[in-house]
Formats: structure tokens, sequence, C-alpha cells
């Protein structure tokens, strides 16, 4: 028998399991052209829709005007929100709680806001379609300050009564959406009055956006002979999305099968639900073909999910030592038009909560202020767990600014105050159990690595050669040490629309030894095909290659919440590990009918059963598939299968440390990126090759975050920033290469061990990037300055401080 | 709607004829009417490259050229470039380096790269960045895609080296 002569160390390498660099099985279709978007979807008599939007930001509609449009040849029809309203479907539910027009009823809310639907045979002819829609607009007041909002008499949301509360409670004002509190108010306020040393900070965390190099789609094709409908589209989390179709379209969710083909990227702004699906699937409906919607990326970057627009104002305090001692944070959330955030329900500011960050601090108070403007309207997380992007840069910018406060190296006061390796499992002072880590660890490492003492000294010398004239570069040192909160999450306490965030595995083994398995989660680039195997291999003993991962079809997939908030190895990857498990379980009592032994006389060694003691009586899993299906076993039935679905009792913790040097010529404002290092501890490493590949696009979209990508307004509500000629997308010539370490603390309730990582680099990313900037003008007196920082601000920000004088 | 043109186009080989409007894209129709569906739209303004095909021997984005520019001329698309019994080295070093993840950018992005190596065989790491620079990738942060194409260029270099 061959498997015989194999050594163990030969099986193991055999199966690419856990910890194996696997080349990725989904990469040989995407190089050779071969991906399936959903753009890359053809249906016979197949139709198009877009959208007339506004190019007002607030404004009342008059009246709309489709005859000349429906003269055009090819125009199929025209719906406004009148044809949607008998259909009920003229608004539409969001995740958040509140409601969004899905086409003007009345009025609109920002600019780009969804007008009417322009059905053609082909794009160009609903393009000549869209320019022939009159829409009689009456200008209303603009707001695009949500502080401006709160005092004004403009009221936004006029469909909502502005006495009543809210899904979050009860509102201050008309274009007040929520209040959302963590902590204790009065002993942290009583902290803060009686402490040795306090810093405060006012920081806008500028609206960016995901942006995604796909934009947002779909097809949706109404069979109405069978009563089916069938809609494909660039979901972040197909079954939730069927429904969400089905509860608001009243067919039966059984009537409807949801497809998410392959993704181009989502970082967040494929979570939500969107007017284009709606207006597709009822284009579907009236016409009886197959219509398909994409936006163009104008319509992407002004309307569908931005991230951030957090205006947050905090106060630390500290011994004179540098023992924190409270955290007071407040927020000012811009949400625009309508709550269309996608948080799980019980937190409108999602997990902001965990702004302590990685510090042992006994008293913290957070009140974050939700607020209706004429801004487009989303707030979902970009590349991060449900607004940690956010508590994270707070807490970081917190210590930057408490360091110069106290006149402290910034490392040294992040080292004292620490969550100590023996404090965990770790209550935080907003309610967060952190599972597990050792950040001390961590960060020692990072320091040595990067000589950070040697760094120090190094900008020391910069600054006195600065001053004495002998150079116009200034050196940035930036620190970040980030705690993610990700795998959202126990049903206990997390769920979206009412849809408990558990996630789920099936797995079928096939008579010859290989395997199919399905998740509730979607990939969209994250190599799920690759590394779900990996975790399979390693659970039931089957190569990695042996095994099919299959995700985002309704009618075969098991129910899950989809992939966003680095939950799918927290959560999906879980369920694979256990319904692996269940596979095992069912393979011992095979195994030892087959070796006439008992079952506890067998033991699973890493692809087979053996008879404990007598290593050369085994059964491989080859043995077991074939004879699942083959022998007719006593008590026990034919087949091979399993299925999971796993509820997390907590969520995962991952933490890292991160540093960025830079040179800044200060009289240009450019800066050159001299070194990056970021060391992620993720827990169990199932795929070394992709956590890498993982980390270098986290921390280049974090660049592009800190150091340029905005979405800007104008006082008109105008998106000023709507083409990627103004929003910043980092190219290969400004991205620096990126140096990866890591540390492995498992998390001790995750079935493997493993924490997800992501979204980890962003959400420490940005603050280290930002950090580095802020940390050249320390000793100049810059104590904060927002972001971005494109070259422009950084030469401003050296203005100020008198650089060029 | 303006008076239809005949336009001849040689696309991977295979030469094609048909009518269309002045205002069609190249993009349009390589997806719609030809079926070629490895070029991708990302931003229809020339910023991502994502529709990157080489033109009469020019990496062309697509996506801002009227198909009647490009009347007469030889097309070639990823698809092109090579297939599942005789992957291009720079398909293969994509694959091995782990320069894609959501594998969106990367038709374009191995288009672009076929043509740099082919202008400069023996590129520098800044050689790259640069002469990639028309091509924007959202995951990866370039690192991979860097390694990719050094590696390639490598792997090219060598064969062409056997073979001499």
């Amino acid at each position: 028998m061959k498997d015989d002569v194999e050594n163990r160390e030969d099986r193991v390498a055999n199966l690419k399991g856990l910890g194996c660099s696997r080349k990725r099985v989904e990469d040989a279709r995407f190089t050779q052209g071969k991906g399936n978007y959903v753009d890359d979807i053809k249906l016979d008599g197949m139709i198009f829709g877009d959208f007339v939007r506004s190019p007002y930001a607030h404004a009342r509609i008059k009246s709309i005007d489709a005859a000349a449009a429906l003269e055009v040849p090819g125009v199929l029809a025209v719906l406004t929100a009148k044809d949607l309203e008998p259909l009920g479907l003229h608004w539409m539910p969001t995740l958040a709680g509140d409601k969004q027009m899905v086409l003007a009823d009345g009025k609109v809310l920002f600019q780009g806001q969804e007008v009417a639907f322009v059905v053609a045979e082909d794009r160009y002819a609903a393009a000549d379609g869209i320019e022939l829609v009159e829409v009689d607009y009456e200008e209303l007041p603009v707001i695009v300050d949500p502080f401006e909002a709160l005092q004004s008499d403009v009221v936004l949301r006029e469909d909502l009564d502005p006495n009543a509360p809210g899904a979050h409670g009860p509102r201050k004002h008309p274009n007040h959406i929520f209040t959302w509190e963590a902590g204790d108010k009065e002993p942290t306020e009583e902290v803060l009055a009686n402490a040795d040393v306090v810093a405060e900070a006012s920081m806008y965390y500028h609206r960016t956006h995901p942006c995604p190099l796909e934009t947002c789609g779909c097809v949706a094709s109404m069979d109405k002979v069978n009563g089916k409908l069938t809609l494909w589209g660039t979901f972040q989390a197909p079954h939730a999305i069927r429904t969400v179709v089905s509860l608001i379209s009243g067919i039966e969710e059984h009537n409807i099968r949801v497809i998410s083909p392959d993704i181009g990227g989502g970082f967040g702004n494929k979570v939500g639900a969107y007017p284009g699906y709606v207006c597709s699937v009822v284009a579907s409906i009236v016409t009886g073909k197959p219509v398909k919607w994409i936006e163009d990326r104008m319509d992407n970057l002004m309307t569908t999910a931005f991230a951030r627009d957090y205006h947050m104002k905090g106060r630390i305090s500290a011994t004179k030592e540098g023992k924190i001692t409270a955290l007071q944070c407040h927020v000012t959330a811009d949400h625009g038009g309508f709550d269309a955030c996608a948080d799980p329900t019980k937190f409108p500011a999602g997990f902001m909560n965990i702004c302590t960050g990685s510090y042992d601090i006994p008293t913290a108070y957070l009140e974050v202020d939700g607020v209706y403007t004429n801004k487009a309207p989303g707030g979902v997380s970009y590349r991060c767990s449900f607004r940690v992007t956010e508590a994270v840069y707070f807490i970081e910018r917190m210590i930057e600014v408490l360091a110069i406060e106290l006149d402290m190296d910034a490392a040294e006061l992040r080292r004292i105050n620490f969550i100590r390796k023996e404090q965990f499992p770790y209550t935080a002072a907003l309610g967060w159990e952190y599972d597990s880590g050792d950040y001390h660890t961590a960060w020692e490492k990072a320091l040595k690595a990067v000589d950070y003492e040697g760094l120090r000294a190094e900008q020391a010398h910069r600054v006195e050669d600065f001053k004495a004239g002998k150079t116009r570069s200034l050196m940035g040192i930036g620190l970040s040490f980030f705690t993610e909160i990700v795998g959202a999450g126990p049903v206990k306490n997390c769920d979206i629309l009412g849809l408990g965030m558990f996630d789920s595995c099936e797995i079928r083994i096939h008579p010859t030894g290989s395997a199919i398995a399905r998740l509730g989660t979607i990939s969209q680039g994250q190599g799920h095909a690759t590394t779900f195997a990996q975790i399979l291999a390693s659970e039931i003993g089957l190569p990695a290659d042996s095994i099919t991962i299959e995700e985002g079809d309704t009618d075969t997939a098991p129910y899950g919440l989809g992939t966003y908030g680095s939950r799918s190895t927290p959560v999906a990857g879980a369920a694979t590990a256990m319904a692996g498990r269940k596979i095992r379980a069912k393979a011992q009592m095979i195994a030892a009918y087959l070796l006439e032994v008992h079952d506890d006389d067998v033991e699973f060694d890493v692809d087979r059963f053996v008879v404990k003691g007598a290593p050369e009586r085994f059964k491989t899993m080859k043995d077991i598939a074939f004879a699942a299906y083959n022998q007719a076993i006593p008590g026990i039935e034919p087949g091979l299968e399993a299925v999971s679905y796993y509820d997390p009792p907590n969520m995962t913790y991952p933490f890292g440390a991160y540093v960025c040097v830079m040179d800044i010529d200060v009289d240009t404002g450019v800066p050159e990126i001299r070194r990056f290092y970021a060391l992620d501890d993720c827990g169990t490493r199932i795929n070394p090759m992709i956590i890498e590949g993982q980390v270098h696009g986290g921390l280049t979209e974090a660049l592009a975050v800190a150091m340029g990508q905005e979405i800007a307004y104008d006082d008109m509500g105008n998106v000023k920033t709507g083409t990627l000629m103004d929003f910043f997308l980092p190219t290969a010539w400004e991205v620096p290469n990126y140096e990866t370490d890591y540390t492995v603390t498992p998390s001790p309730h995750h079935p493997i061990g493993a924490k997800g990582v992501g979204e980890s680099p962003h959400v420490g990313g940005v603050p280290c990037f930002s950090n580095a900037i802020q940390d050249a003008f320390r000793p100049f007196g810059n104590r904060h300055t927002n972001m971005p920082h494109d070259h422009w601000r950084i030469w401003k920000t050296a203005n100020a401080l008198g650089l060029h004088d | 709607m303006s008076k239809k043109m005949h336009i001849t186009l040689t696309v991977n080989g295979k030469e094609e004829e048909f009518l269309a409007e002045p205002r069609e894209l190249l993009i349009y129709t390589l997806r719609e009417r030809l079926n070629i569906t490895g070029p991708h739209i990302g931003c229809e303004t020339s910023h991502c490259g994502a529709c990157t095909v080489t033109l009469n021997g020019k990496s062309v984005k697509s996506c801002t050229m009227f198909v009647a520019q490009a009347d007469g001329a030889e097309v070639t698309t990823i698809e092109g470039i090579g297939g599942p019994d005789s992957l291009h080295p720079l398909q293969e070093a994509f694959k091995e380096h782990h320069g894609l993840q959501c594998g969106y950018c990367t038709p374009g992005m191995i288009t672009r790269a076929v043509k740099l190596l082919e202008e400069n065989p023996n590129p520098t790491e800044e050689e790259i960045r640069f002469g990639m620079a028309g091509n924007l990738c959202r995951c990866t942060g370039y690192q991979n895609i860097v390694k990719s194409i050094l590696a390639a260029a490598a792997e090219m270099n060598a064969a062409k080296e056997a073979a001499e």
C-alpha cells in the first residue's frame, strides 16, 4: 500500500492544510480573463437600467416628464416613485432601522440621488433617455455640516415625525438620528476633573469611500412562467439580500435565488441594499425581461456607501507617570440623508466602543450623536469591522496627544498602559471582553525590528540640522498599536435586520475521497476557495487540492450573513472546522468498523484513522469515504456529509504593532515613506502568503485614506471628488514596500484559534501613517492636524507652524 | 442617431467586421459586441487601467477610445496572451507570487505588463512601478505585482538565453 510508506511529514505536506502558503485556486481563471463578474453576465433578451440622478443636494421635485425620453428608440420604460408606490417599493428599509427612498418621493436629499430609472435595450439608449427626462426641481437650503444641521430650522426628513423616537431611541432635533452611549458618564467626568494631566483633541475623520475597482451592479431576471426571481449581484451578503428582497417584494423566499458571482473587491461597499437592486427587480417584473444595472464610477463614489465622516472630541487623563486613568469621547456622526449604516442592529455606531484600544483604561465614556445632512447615505465599514477604524484612529491619536502633554515618548506611554498578558480575558471599561492578547511581546519585537532608539536619535539629529538650516526635510516616526474587534458575532447581541450573525458550512465527501464544501460567506478577493479548503484539509485529512469550495448561490449554499468585518474566518471558518469535525466523528465509526475494533480504539492521524498502538493498521480518509458509500455498516447511515451553523461565543481580537518612518519635504509638503514595518497577530495562521497579501493591501488602503483619499463636498452639497481624477487611489508609484512580521496568540474560543486579518492592516495603518506626519511636526508644536495629509495640507501644517518663515 | 460606420478590426488574431455608431467605445465593442470580457470597466476616465488592451503595439485604455479610432487596428486582450495550455510567463508569475486578489484589475495589469516587458525586458523595480502606474489595484498594494513582473522578466530572459 503506497500510503504506508509515506512518512508523516510528507502526508502533512500533501494535505496543504493549515499553515501552508498554498497557491490560490482562483488565480487560473482570473489571470486568463475568465473571471465571471456581474457585468460579464449575459442573458437572452437582457435590457439595461440606469438612473436619472439629482444634480441638487436638497430640492423639491415639482414634476417629472418622461415623454421625450420614451420617444428615444430603444427606451422601453421610465420608472418613477409614482410607479413604485402602488407596489410599496418607492421606499425601502435600510440596514440601520431607517428607510430610504428607492426613487425620489417628492424631494431629494443628496446630490446624485436616484430620481427615475430608465430602462432601455442597450446602455447607449438608456443614456440618451436619461438626458431627456425633464425634472423640475425647486431648490431648498442645503446643509452639509452636521453641527449646523442640529441648529437649523430646515428639516431634512419631512417624512419623519419630529417628536417620535427613531430606531435607536429619542431624537433631540428633527435632523438628529440617535444618541448612543457606552460606559460611565459621571465617574469618567469625575476622574477627568481631578486628574494630574488631561489632554484634549478634536479630530475629524473625513468622509471617504471603499471604491472597489468593480462598482456595484446586478442582473434581475423574473421568470414569470415559474414565478422565480434570480438576482445576480455584487453582494457581500447574498443570503441577507434574499431575505430583504423577499420581505420588501412579497415574493416568497424559496422563489428567490440570489447569486454573488466573482466580486471585484468589496471593502464594505457591497454590504448594503441599493435602489439599483430594487429598480432592476421591478423593471424585470414589469418588462418580463432580465434587467442589468451597473454603476459607473461617479455613481459609485457619489451615492453608494461612503465610509466614516466622524467628528470626534476626546479627553484623556493620566497620572504624572503616564498611567491612563480615564477616557472620554464624543462623536458627531454625519450619516447623510438616510441612516443607511451597515451595523449590527444594537450598535448604531458600530463597535466604536472599542475606542479604549489596547490599553488598560479603568474608566471611560462614549457618546455618539447621529445626524442627517444633505450628503449621500452610507457609513459602512471600509475595510474594517464596524466603525473600528474610527475607534482605533481616535485612541491612537489621543495617546500621541497625551504623550505630548506628558512630554513623554509615545512608545513608552503605550508600553506602560497596555493590557498585560495575564489580564486576558479582559473586560474593557466600555464593555467588550477581549479574548486574548500579548501586546508587550509584539511591541518589543516591533521596536527592536526597526531599531526604535536609533530612529529617535536620527530624528533628533535631523531636527537640529533643520533648526541650523542644514536641511529642509523633517523625519516622522509613526507608531500605532491596534486591537481590532472582528467576527460579528454572537447572535445574542449581533443581528442585522433581525438576522442573527452566525455563519455556516456544509460539506459533502464524494465516494472517491474528494469533497465539496459550501459556505454562507462570499469571497471578494480574500481567497476563500483556497483557505477554507486548507482548514478542512487539516480537519478531515483529505488534500486541499481535492476540496472544492463554493459560496454565493443561495439555492445551494447554507444560510450565512456574508463577508465583511473580517468575519469569514472567525465565523464561517469556525463553522467549517466544526462541520469537518462532524465528518471526522462519523469517519471514526466507519474506520473502527472496517478495522474491526471499538470506536475508541482508533485515533485520527493526519489523513487516516489508526488503531491505537498499532500504526500499521489504519484506514485512510479516502478508504473511509469509499466505504461510507459502498458498505452496509450496521447502525450507520450511508453517506458522509455534515453541516454546521456556528454562533461564535465571542468576537475575536486581532492586534498588531506598526511603525512607519517618513521624510517630509517642508517646502513642498511631499512625504516619502522610507520604511513601513507591520507586525500582525491574527492568531493561528491559515495561509501565510494570503495573510501577507491582505496586509499589503490593507496598508495601501490605509495609505490612501491617511494621505489623500476623501469624498469632499462644497457648501452647495456638490461632490467635489466624484471621479478617479479627484479621488485618490494610490498607484504602484506612491506605494512603498512593506515589511511584514507576526506573533501568534491563538483565539481561545475559536476552533482553530484564528482571528481574521483582512482588515487589521487598514485599521492599524491609518493612524500609523497619520502619526508619522504628526510626529515629524511635534518638535515644532504640532498637536493634531486632520487627515487626509495630502501635499497641500502637509504644506499648510508646516506653514501654520511657522516653518516657512 | 448618427450614421453607422463600417469598422474592421483584428482582435486576438481574428478579423471582425461590423457597423457601429461613431460613439461606440472600444471596450463596449470588445465586451458587448465580441463577448471578450477579460478587459473590465473600472473608471471610464482612463485612470484605472482595468480595460487595458494592446492596440497596434501600444498599451491603450479601451474605455476612452472610440472603436472608430481603432478601425483597421490589431488588438490584443488578455484572452490573446495565453490560455490554459500555454500560459504566458506573466500569468504564471502572477499566480506564483500572489500578484492578484479579487482579479478585477488582473487582465489589464497583465496585458500592460506584457507590453512593459516587450519595451524593457530587464526593468528595475522603479521602472516597473513607473511603467505600471496607469493600472490601479485596490487589493494587493502592488508589492506582489512588482515581484511577479520581476520574476517573469527573469524567467523570460533565462528562456531567451537558453534558446540562443
